[in-house]
């Protein structure tokens, strides 16, 4: 199968029509989720009233902070392993993107906990913290990339680190789990199933899979530019040689 | 294999860090400036300097390593001693882990032991229990040295990466950071984690050593 994607002529005809369907089923989810979020859920007092509506965007970007570090971390993995370098691409591509979600992650998170919680942020928090961090390995994996000569040299630099980084992220994880917490405790994936009423999950689901969906066509629009960059370049070197 | 090339990468940085007669001297300085800093900061109040004292050290610990880790390797880049590392026969990791270990007997080290001094300064009581924090603050920034030194590898051909550095690896200091703080604060939990942080340490010693020499393979080509 890595064989199979790791061709980039095939990846390129695959996302000529993929990410297109990403974004049209994607924003048909977003639209869904945020209609049933906005006007058909009750509001629910015990979690501040209205403003509880912002967790149709704050728990799908939670879910993408993590999801998209992963992705990274894997792509890394897979880079360095096999030296595909689509997977590099890949993980070039999803580390700004992540890095988005994860401060929208952190941003919707303050909204919601001012007028519910009445601070916007709360030191002793384990998920804020958790949250902080991945944005911190978000921007030194970023740094890193743009601090080396070479495209090979980011790659390479950028795979240690984010593989470092994701062996990391159960140790963070457990260090401020040990923490107080303020933060509600989960309430989606429990191992009783879902604690939450069938009004709010269906459209939270289908706003998380939207999310996704926005992700994944993001990813491959940028993989598609990165592709051509780089071919771009290798034909302006060819150029310059034949002078 | 032989384990002639650690040890003498190891005299090699011990010998870089005392080179000039300041060795640890210089280091303790920084430490000490650094922590001046904050009751000209924060107000000279003895109740608030006392709870926030044990803190300040850690970060100062944090940032004395991150300070001392910028040239660890790259002037090994630069010079070519690090293409004579890699021939050397001997594990890269290994090597890198004996540099990483001399620069903390140079700067980690004598910080650690030096704070019992500067609790002092931050109004704690003097009582045994400084010595033992001494110790926790050794052991935490053991962990501080060898997750710098991935930064430090990582970054060893960036001119200037001294930030880079600091970027890298201070979320890689969280768990030392509250484990350390946790382990003082003879709060609830605070039993334990001494534990934690020693566990964290070692941690940090088993995985670095071989992130750094991934780094350093890649610094050399």
């Amino acid at each position: 199968m890595w064989t199979y994607f790791a061709n980039p002529h095939k990846f390129l005809r695959l996302s000529d029509w993929l990410a297109p369907a990403f974004y049209a089923l994607g924003a048909a989810c977003i639209a869904y989720g945020i209609w049933q979020g906005l006007w058909v859920a009750p509001k629910d007092e015990y979690q501040g009233g209205d403003i509880m509506r912002v967790m149709f965007v704050h728990v799908p970007a939670a879910w993408l902070a993590m999801a998209s570090y992963s992705a990274l971390a894997i792509a890394s993995f897979v880079w360095f392993v096999w030296r595909h370098e689509l997977a590099d691409i890949a993980a070039k591509a999803i580390a700004p993107i992540g890095a988005v979600w994860t401060a929208l992650c952190l941003a919707t998170g303050s909204i919601w906990g001012k007028p519910t919680w009445g601070t916007w942020w709360q030191w002793d928090d384990a998920r804020m913290m958790s949250v902080l961090f991945l944005f911190f390995l978000f921007l030194g994996y970023m740094a890193l990339r743009a601090a080396m000569d070479t495209r090979q040299k980011a790659a390479r630099a950028g795979a240690i680190l984010a593989m470092v980084g994701a062996i990391n992220i159960p140790l963070i994880k457990f260090s401020v789990d040990l923490f107080t917490s303020l933060h509600q405790d989960a309430s989606v994936i429990t191992a009783d199933g879902p604690k939450m009423a069938a009004v709010y999950l269906t459209p939270l689901l289908v706003s998380a899979i939207g999310h996704s969906l926005l992700f994944g066509g993001l990813v491959m629009t940028s993989m598609r530019t990165e592709i051509r960059e780089r071919r771009i370049a290798r034909l302006r070197s060819r150029e310059l040689e034949a002078f | 294999m032989s384990a002639a090339p650690i040890l003498a990468a190891f005299r090699q940085s011990l010998g870089e860090a005392w080179a000039g007669g300041a060795g640890a001297l210089l280091p303790l300085g920084f430490l000490g400036g650094a922590s001046v800093l904050v009751p000209l900061g924060i107000g000279s109040d003895g109740e608030t300097l006392k709870a926030v004292g044990p803190g300040i050290i850690w970060v100062a610990l944090a940032l004395a390593s991150l300070v001392t880790l910028e040239r660890i390797f790259q002037s090994d880049a630069e010079d070519g001693t690090l293409d004579l590392w890699l021939q050397a026969g001997a594990p890269v990791s290994a090597i890198a882990a004996a540099k990483t270990l001399a620069h903390w007997l140079s700067a980690g080290l004598p910080l650690a032991l030096f704070s019992p001094l500067l609790a002092l300064m931050f109004q704690a009581e003097a009582s045994p229990a400084l010595l033992v924090n001494a110790g926790l603050y050794a052991l935490g920034s053991l962990a501080f040295f060898f997750w710098g030194g991935v930064g430090a590898a990582l970054s060893a051909t960036v001119r200037r990466g001294g930030l880079l550095i600091s970027l890298i690896a201070l979320p890689l200091y969280v768990p030392t950071a509250i484990f350390g703080a946790l382990a003082m604060s003879g709060g609830p939990g605070s039993a334990g984690a001494p534990l934690f942080l020693a566990a964290s340490t070692l941690f940090a010693c088993a995985v670095a050593p071989y992130a750094m020499a991934a780094a350093l393979r890649l610094a050399a080509d």
